[in-house]
């Protein structure tokens, strides 16, 4: 088992109303020597947290204390380039269980998954209202309710379902992973690759 | 039923399929590197679990090394950890390793083909996302998450849900100076950064038909920059030329049997794709960035568009326009130039050279500018030396570095300082990718040889 169980997460929300985020800017190359998986969280979102004398920088959104939770919201194309895990890692470090945008690169979604946080795409228009929402109040809670794939709203009541597969959701909601699975199917593997070319 | 070459490569690699689930697809070659590797091997140890195929994997220090003084030991002592674990963990679990130092040693990207390890209807993964570069032999390639890679390592499978497919055909004839660089970057600035997230793309037409492979490597390696999980292109007379040879690759017997199956390898004719696209080659110009997304590039003889005509969010497209420091309606020749990279997996390859010195042979760098000029690896390296390019680029002033990913992702010490401009062959011009600050321009290799020369931005037809 690999991470917490994920069923139902009630939640403030961090809102980064910013498109094309990209995994360089939610953590920078030059934090990526690590060898273990500690501490991704002081890192996320280096530079745009941070001036170069590590003095925090006032306008950037994790560094307003009205705004907190386990769920940050980011614009339309969240997470493309580069294949970084430590991007979700940090993202998990720093204490986001969930992540909801209109639109998630590939690599960045399994990625989350496969760390535990789950990536919740909603319309543009669901998004436009969470946005609004916690800009009205900042402490609006959401409600991600996994088991019936269903965003709240809760101050307003609007919702919105949400698509994974059932394999991915039976895995977040009980802790699995992938190669919990993988491991079950070692003869099956072997077999294959005995028929295989290379 | 008739099936694409997509098709093909992944039904005949699913192990399993879940169903509502993914597909767990069986991984041929597996590449890894120093920085996105450790924490799965940690993973690997916590489970208890082995190396299932060990033979099927390949690591090379690349990220993360120095590119001058590479005899030397690695100042910086966390760098020097990671190169010192994977060395370790190839070890210990008889994984093939060409460390720093070892003359097989370069960017995973372009040791793989270079030594016939990759070979054409495999499935390929990386924790690197440019791993789609492999595409270019027909190969579905692409860049993983370490999770994975401890998948990998421990079950030779991966889990993924099948990509929807997408086919890009370009036909018709290039301009002068035109480089696969261009097509690329024309593809990504037509479909935006995000155009293709979701789909497998195929490069398909007459262009990609006379392309060389260095070419196609280009190509592919920037599929991911409009978003897509890789890119491919059917293997031919040019894909089997390319391979024949090589270390790695199949010989005698073996060959035969390995062509005669390379050869079915194509997209059946009546085959259908999700969407596909067409361009024309006659309507691409030398390109470069603007931006802070690949998707936002140019024409060298346009002006950077408003915020409407490029589409995408608006607010998004101030900040990078006020990183950048430019404005909208700006031509982008005659911009000041303060570095040039030539190098990466996207344009680090001998034919790259060539092009760099077709340009600057008979010139001199110009003063204001300082030049990163990588080989991708040892092989390239070599063969630089051996083509006398080394003596025309010493001749105009460039100094040829050591082999490695250096200013693509500026792990080492190759960064772009705060405020300048870089014309760089790579891949990625987000905030920050070439060291905190740096502002970067995409673009092929003419482009940086004529900034390199010019100290500012120049359309490359003028000097060849
Ligand atoms: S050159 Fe750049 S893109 Fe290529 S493998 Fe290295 S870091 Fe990744």
């Amino acid at each position: 088992m690999a991470y917490d169980k994920f069923t139902v997460l009630k939640s403030t929300a961090v809102p980064l109303s910013i498109e094309n985020v990209d995994t360089d800017q939610i953590i920078p190359a030059r934090f990526l020597k690590a060898t273990e998986r500690k501490g991704f969280g002081d890192n996320l979102f280096r530079d745009w947290r941070y001036n170069n004398d590590n003095s925090p920088k006032k306008d950037f959104v994790l560094n307003n204390p009205v705004y907190h939770g386990k769920i940050l919201v980011g614009g339309r194309n969240f997470g493309s380039g580069s294949s970084r895990e430590h991007a979700a890692w940090a993202v998990y470090d720093y204490g986001f269980r969930c992540v909801v945008s209109s639109f998630f690169a590939d690599i960045f979604k399994n990625n989350c998954i496969n760390v535990g946080i789950l990536p919740v795409q909603v319309s543009e228009e669901f998004l436009v209202k969470i946005f609004k929402a916690i800009e009205a109040d900042p402490n609006t809670e959401l409600e991600v309710n996994l088991p019936e794939q269903m965003i709240t709203i809760l101050a307003t009541g609007d919702k919105e379902s949400f698509a994974i597969n059932g394999y991915k959701k039976n895995n977040l909601t009980n802790g699995y992973d992938d190669i919990d699975y993988l491991q079950a199917m070692g003869e099956e593997i072997q077999s294959f690759a005995k028929k295989s070319l290379y | 039923m008739p099936s694409t070459l997509f098709d093909k490569v992944w039904d005949s690699h699913v192990v399993r399929k879940i169903e509502d689930g993914p597909d767990v697809l069986f991984i041929d070659r597996h590449f890894i590197h120093e920085v996105t590797s450790p924490v799965a091997f940690r993973g690997l140890e916590s489970r208890g679990l082995k190396v299932m195929f060990p033979e099927k994997t390949f690591a090379t220090a690349d990220h993360n090394t120095p590119t001058i003084n590479q005899h030397l030991p690695v100042k910086d002592a966390l760098s020097a950890n990671q190169l010192k674990a994977l060395e370790v963990n190839s070890a210990k679990y008889g994984i093939s390793h060409w460390g720093l130092g070892n003359p097989k040693n370069g960017i995973v990207h372009i040791i793989g083909p270079e030594n016939g390890i990759t070979l054409p209807g495999m499935t390929i993964v990386c924790g690197d996302s440019h791993t789609s570069t492999h595409g270019a032999f027909g190969c579905i390639a692409f860049g993983i998450g370490t999770s994975e890679v401890e998948m990998v390592l421990s079950s030779q499978c991966i889990m993924q849900p099948k990509p929807k497919k997408m086919r890009i055909n370009v036909n018709g004839k290039l301009g002068k100076a035109i480089t696969p660089k261009d097509v690329v970057l024309y593809i990504i600035a037509k479909l935006t950064a995000a155009g293709a997230t979701g789909y497998f793309v195929e490069y398909a037409g007459e262009v990609f038909e006379k392309m060389s492979m260095e070419g196609r490597m280009t190509v592919c390696n920037m599929s991911i920059e409009m978003g897509a999980r890789g890119g491919m292109i059917a293997p031919d007379e040019t894909t089997f030329t390319y391979i024949k040879g090589k270390e790695k690759a199949p010989k005698g017997e073996a060959w035969d049997k390995a062509l005669a199956y390379w050869k079915t390898l194509k997209t059946d004719a009546d085959a259908t794709f999700d969407i596909e696209h067409h361009y024309d080659a006659a309507d691409i110009e030398p390109m470069i960035t603007y931006g802070t997304n690949p998707g936002m590039g140019l024409g060298i003889t346009k002006h950077i568009p408003t915020a409407e005509q490029a589409g995408g969010g608006k607010s998004s497209y101030e900040k990078s326009l006020n990183y950048m420091g430019f404005h909208e309606d700006d031509s982008m020749l005659g911009k000041k130039v303060d570095y040039v990279f030539l190098g990466s997996c996207t344009n680090g390859r001998i034919e790259d050279f060539r092009a760099f010195a077709s340009i600057v042979k008979g010139r001199k760098k110009a003063e204001n500018i300082t030049a990163w000029i990588v080989p991708g690896s040892h092989v390239v390296e070599q063969q630089i030396k051996d083509e006398g390019i080394l003596d025309i680029l010493t001749e105009a002033g460039f100094e040829l570095r050591q082999p490695g990913c250096s200013a693509c992702l500026a792990m080492n010490d190759d960064k772009i300082p705060a405020g300048k401009y870089a014309v760089s062959t790579s891949n990625r011009n987000f905030e920050g990718r070439q060291g905190p600050g740096a502002r970067t321009m995409l673009a092929s290799p003419f482009m940086a040889a004529a900034a390199a020369v010019t100290g500012v931005v120049t359309d490359p037809r003028e000097l060849l």
